[in-house]
């Protein structure tokens, strides 16, 4: 059966009214009411999402692709909203709806005291409508409109907190990194219009053989070639968009942002734009092996060398925030290898099992009172067993341990970059495999600091609770303090007046349903999905024509002749080299944190520059601020007090205007008033005309 | 009544002036009240047009045509044809938005001011409707007087240097213009607009006339590096004379273009189509990091003004190298639909801006950035706006201004990558500077505790801001009503454009 309009446009439009009644009529609708109408709005987008996936899987519906309304037509070029519905979409819209929707879920716990309740909800629903759009669009400009919605609404909410300073820093430099990336992605549009003649999907690819020879002259005697061109500027655009090396240095910043929008919006979905962007395009990168090549050293790099700064960090979200670019990596990897299903395969169980870690994160810092530094936590696990189980089953999946969702996606990956023979490959590899014992030194610390162990905070109880009330309506403005020095603890509120590190005032406990409950939802698929999809996904024909991929590239082919199901791969994968090095890591972890605590120390002191190079993140951000920060204001300041006001204002205005007045001085003074200044002048004025006429006459 | 449209849509406002100013500083509410009758009713007028016009046919229509001046031939000859009736439609909005802006906020003679503001947009209109070169020039110069008395009468402390800066300069750009006319004059015995563009003129006399009526109009847009009045202009004058300035005064800049160097000289347009296309793009990448550095947010939004406007002078003249360069019309179009549009939506988004850093300067009497600081704690809605329409200034998609720019982004690629990529640079720089003003001014914590005091937007207030947001949201959404008003037109200008003169 064919899929319907209306369904899709309600799966489109649905979140963005409940944005829109939890935005305009917040007031009215009171908390519960926000919060049912955004919940209700994306449940309906999710479920239609599920029916759309079983109509296209099952029920034999074609790829969708219409266009729902005129944007602009302008001779031959137009550009129109409108859908294309294939199986990569529809994967994608259950994604991000099923994420949306345990997040709006878990929102209502979360925020339960943040005055700004309903602006939460609206700007999440905004959030979903956007992605929806991104995903489902069917051309460039939508996808465009798309890109940058989300990363309005990224901005909106890392800066949710808009009286810390940290918050609105963070934001504003979201923003802007992402529009370096919108930058590029905008140029390569332009050459996708240029060389292919239109902004619609299907008929840019089946344009895109067109390409091949093609050059774009960038001077007189250099011509690039057209595809190359094209795809790596599409592709700087998911430099910003999935934080890629170097354009990452937003993505640990945007965890000012409340906990449960890190983890849909900078770790399970919008960050993924830029994966699935590529993916979709993938008839056009297939054409140019040196932006593969790009693509697959951008990802490499940034797969090992952002996971490292993760295994340094004491905040429990940064931890998550720098694991996340390490992921992007590893998807990025995959499509610069051509293994784009393996690379959206990652996306989809990343999304589940990062999304768990997140809101488990979450939910240690709600029990916590939003103490994020794991250097006081420790031994949680027995006051709240439901985060802890379901944080060990992400961490699992985020290891790749077999039978874990993460296994088959990471797996797949590592070992579809072993049979690529593109220029690059061998770095990509050991970027990959050293990656994969990396992520395990972070995750593991981070499962042993935050729950085992002993406990390194004391609870007091303090029965002054007059007096923490009073300071109830100073709900986040207490921990504005400027820079971002993370062994600061960056808590946002402080419900109990003061913040001492270490010190509760209750014993921490298991957060309420509707927090566990997301976890739970999360951790079934963390632990299943990869198991059942794996096959169809990443070895069958799944996504059919919403993927390209030539023969001699196709490196998911050659790792699928040794493909028997998902149970031998899983028992293969416990020999394999990315499973002992994830048990090393274990084995390290578990002797230094829950033996022998005081050897991190050591080993840290002991390795020194190197634990400086991570905890300063290579000097990235402080070069940046310098260079970009810095240095745009003090080149705006030279060109505007040296162009502006010194040369035009001060030469050409002004000048002109002084030397008229000069002029007109000296002509003034011969307009003295006296009768015989004229008399004499008239005189001489005389003299000199018949002077004249005597010399020419002469 | 409908065979004098155009001249009712001229005169209405100008006339209407009158019993505004004979209800006098007595009367004030009576003088507003006028006022936004006479405003309103010109809007429901020039809505008329739409169903008039005949958007298929690229002729002027709804023509009106009466001698004038008979020794010099000179006819009151009127016309539009879909870009007129665009910028006629925005400049009646705006007046309307501009009275009710004003409404309470002018205390010192209010009628006075009122009937300036009706008297400027009855002229403005006339620019856009005048398909004589005469008439188009005393519209022309007719304008900047109620805009002189708006800044030198309800103006800051320093509207005496500014006015001047204001008059001297615009009115240096015009000689240029006028001597231009006259020579044209001289040489086809005629102001028509349609024979002067007819008119075989060789290539030096192009060049001179060319360079003559650049340095009216790019005063006008305004182009780097004649654009210092501007900021000056901008913080001098009241809300209501900025809004009008940056949302319709300066597009006539870009109007004049069209109207006499691409018709007139189009050989010299071309020959020197790459010293626009230059003072275009350093009006984007210079002014973006100028605007950067302001104190002032009139400054800021006034530098962000011209670099928009480059987009606009950007997107007509990169029709030149796609026509005569590479014969590809189609994407000439897009250029020039490109700034077309962008004219419109820089209408709205500036208006809009000004209109904002207005409703903070009645609050505080001041429009220093460092004065302000987490204005969102206590004005949510006014945020609400003013972060829209921040947004749009960034070129947000869903927005007005996300259109144009992009237009003329996807046009300059294949003129030439370079210029594409240059021009594109808005992306960054423009978002640096709104974002961080946005930053400096809205989120934050109260610092003043005078910030702290100030009240949410009123409903006026909310009138003004919600007609210009939803007027940025729906060209946003939904440009091709207005690119389809403006087709006929754009793509018989562009064809003219492969015309030889020589």
């Amino acid at each position: 059966m064919e899929l319907s309009t209306s369904i899709l446009l309600t799966i489109a439009l649905a979140p963005l009214v409940g944005c829109l009644l939890a935005g305009f009529l917040g007031r009215f609708l009171g908390r519960a009411g926000s919060h049912s109408v955004t919940i209700l709005g994306v449940a309906i987008a999710c479920g239609l999402s599920f029916y759309v996936l079983y109509q296209l899987t099952a029920g034999g519906a074609p790829v969708y692709n219409q266009n729902i309304y005129t944007w602009f037509e302008i001779g031959n070029y137009s550009a129109h909203v409108g859908f294309m519905i294939d199986r990569l979409t529809a994967m994608m819209m259950v994604v991000v709806t099923f994420v949306s929707l345990l997040v709006h879920i878990y929102t209502i716990g979360y925020m339960a005291d943040d005055p700004g309740y309903q602006r939460f909800f609206s700007y999440i629903s905004l959030f979903t409508f956007s992605m929806l759009m991104l995903v489902m669009s069917n051309n460039f400009m939508q996808l465009f409109f798309g890109w940058e919605a989300v990363g309005l609404v990224s901005y909106l909410l890392i800066g949710f907190w808009y009286k810390r300073p940290t918050a609105i820093f963070a934001n504003l430099k979201a923003f802007l990194v992402n529009r370096v990336g919108d930058f590029g992605f905008l140029l390569g549009i332009a050459g996708v219009l240029y060389f292919l003649g239109t902004l619609d999907y299907s008929t840019a690819f089946a344009a895109a053989p067109t390409l091949v020879g093609r050059s774009l002259q960038i001077t007189q005697s250099t011509h690039w070639d057209a595809a190359t061109v094209i795809c790596i500027c599409l592709f700087i655009g998911a430099m910003g968009k999935s934080a890629q090396v170097p354009l990452h240095v937003w993505l640990p910043d945007s965890m000012e942002g409340p906990t449960p929008i890190s983890a849909l919006i900078h770790a399970a979905t919008m960050v993924t734009a830029g994966i699935f962007m590529v993916a979709r395009m993938s008839p056009l990168f297939e054409l140019s092996e040196t932006a593969l090549s790009f693509v697959m050293i951008i990802g490499a790099t940034g797969a090992l060398f952002t996971g490292l700064i993760g295994i340094v960090q004491n905040d429990i979200k940064r931890v998550v925030a720098y694991s996340t670019l390490s992921q992007l990596g590893y998807m990025t990897v995959a499509l610069g290898v051509s293994a784009y299903a393996g690379a959206v395969f990652h996306l989809m169980t990343h999304a589940f099992f990062k999304a768990l870690l997140f809101l488990g994160a979450g939910s240690v810092i709600i029990a916590m009172h939003h103490e994020q530094d794991m250097r006081y936590m420790g031994g949680l696990r027995k006051y709240m067993p439901i985060t802890w189980i379901t944080m060990w089953i992400g961490s699992l999946a985020l290891c790749g341990v077999p039978f874990f969702a993460g296994f088959y996606s990471k797996d797949a990956i590592i070992e579809a970059v072993g049979e690529s023979h593109r220029a690059g490959a061998t770095y990509a590899y050991f970027c990959v495999m050293a990656g994969a014992f990396v992520t395990a030194l972070y995750t593991f610390r981070q499962m042993y600091l935050t729950f085992h162990g002993k406990e390194r905070f004391v609870v007091v109880h303090d029965h002054g609770h007059g007096h923490a009330h009073g300071h109830d309506d100073h709900a986040h403005d207490d921990h504005a303090h400027a820079g971002h020095d993370e062994h600061h603890h960056v808590s946002h509120k402080d419900d109990h007046g003061h913040h001492e590190p270490g010190i509760m005032h209750e014993t921490p406990k298991e957060s309420p349903w509707v927090v566990t409950l997301p976890l739970i939802l999360l951790a079934i698929p963390s632990l299943l999905i990869g198991f059942f999809t794996v096959g169809p996904a990443l070895f069958g024909d799944w996504f059919g024509s919403a993927i390209h991929v030539n023969e001699v590239n196709n490196v998911l082919g050659e790792v699928g002749k040794e493909f028997h199901g998902a149970l031998p791969m899983a028992l293969h994968g416990f020999l394999q080299l990315p499973f002992l090095l994830v048990l090393t890591a274990f084995a390290i972890q578990t002797y230094i944190y829950l033996f022998n605590p005081a050897l991190a120390e050591r080993i840290k002191n002991a390795l020194k520059p190197i634990y400086n190079l991570l905890n300063h993140k290579y000097w990235f951000d402080a070069v940046y601020f310098i260079v970009f920060a810095r240095g745009s204001m003090a080149l705006g300041r030279g060109l505007w007090k040296g162009g502006d006001a010194a040369i035009i204002d001060g030469v050409m205005v002004d000048g002109s205007a002084k030397l008229v007045d000069r002029i007109a001085g000296g002509v003034r003074r011969l307009q003295s008033g006296y009768l015989y200044h004229y008399a004499f002048a008239m005189i001489l004025g005389l003299i000199l005309l018949l002077g004249g006429y005597w010399l020419v006459g002469q | 009544m409908f065979n004098h449209l155009l001249s009712l849509l001229i005169w209405l406002p100008v006339v209407g002036a009158i019993p505004v100013l004979l209800a006098g500083a007595g009367r004030p509410n009576a003088a507003r009240w006028i006022a936004l009758a006479v405003a309103v009713l010109t809007f429901v007028l020039s809505l008329y047009m739409l169903p008039l016009y005949n958007a298929a046919d690229a002729t002027k229509q709804l023509a009106e045509s009466h001698v004038w001046i008979a020794s010099l031939g000179v006819h009151y000859n009127l016309a539009v044809d879909g870009i007129s009736i665009a910028l006629i439609l925005l400049t009646s909005f705006v007046g309307i938005l501009v009275i009710v802006g004003a409404w309470e906020v002018i205390q010192t003679n209010p009628h006075q001011y009122m009937a300036a503001m009706l008297v400027l947009e009855g002229l403005m209109i006339g620019v856009f409707c005048a398909t004589d070169a005469l008439l188009f020039y005393v519209f022309f110069e007719a304008m900047l007087i109620p805009m002189f008395i708006l800044i030198g009468v309800w103006g800051g402390p320093r509207r005496v240097y500014a006015t001047l800066k204001f008059f001297i300069y615009t009115f240096f750009g015009s000689i240029f213009m006028l001597v231009g006319l006259i020579y044209l004059y001289l040489k086809a015995g005629s102001f028509d607009l349609a024979t002067l563009a007819a008119l075989p003129l060789s290539m030096k006399e192009q060049t001179w006339l060319f360079f003559a009526f650049l340095i009216a109009f790019a005063v006008k847009v305004p182009m780097v590096p004649v654009h210092t009045w501007l900021p000056d202009a901008h913080v001098e004058a009241p809300t209501g004379g900025s809004v009008v300035l940056a949302a319709v005064m300066l597009k006539i800049g870009g109007y004049g273009f069209l109207r006499f160097s691409l018709p007139i000289t189009p050989d010299a347009a071309d020959a020197y189509a790459w010293v626009v296309i230059t003072l275009s793009l350093i009006a984007v990448v210079y002014i973006g990091y100028v605007a950067l550095v302001q104190e002032d947010m009139k400054k800021l939004v006034a530098y962000s003004s011209v670099a928009h406007m480059g987009f606009v002078t950007l997107g007509i003249f990169i029709t030149f190298m796609l026509v005569r360069g590479s014969n590809n019309l189609d994407a000439a179009k897009l250029g020039m639909q490109g700034a077309m549009v962008q004219m419109i939506s820089h209408g709205f988004i500036s208006g809009a801006m000004f209109s904002c850093i207005g409703v903070l300067y009645d609050r505080l009497h001041t429009r220093q950035i460092k004065d302000y600081g987490g204005v969102i704690n206590v004005m949510p809605w006014f945020g609400f706006f003013y972060v829209l329409f921040a947004m749009a200034n960034t070129g947000m998609p869903g927005t007005s201004g996300f259109v144009g720019e992009f237009q003329v982004v996807l046009a300059a690629f294949q003129a030439n990558p370079w210029i594409a990529l240059f021009a594109a640079f808005t992306l960054i720089i423009s978002a640096a500077y709104t974002l961080f003003m946005v930053k400096r001014v809205m989120w934050g914590d109260i610092t003043n505790p005078h910030v702290a005091e100030m009240k949410d937007i009123n409903g006026r207030e909310w009138f003004v801001l919600t007609a210009f947001a939803a007027a940025t949201l729906v060209l946003g959404i939904w440009p091709q009503p207005l690119i389809h008003l403006m087709d006929s037109s754009v793509t018989q200008l562009v064809t003219q454009l492969a015309n030889h003169k020589i």
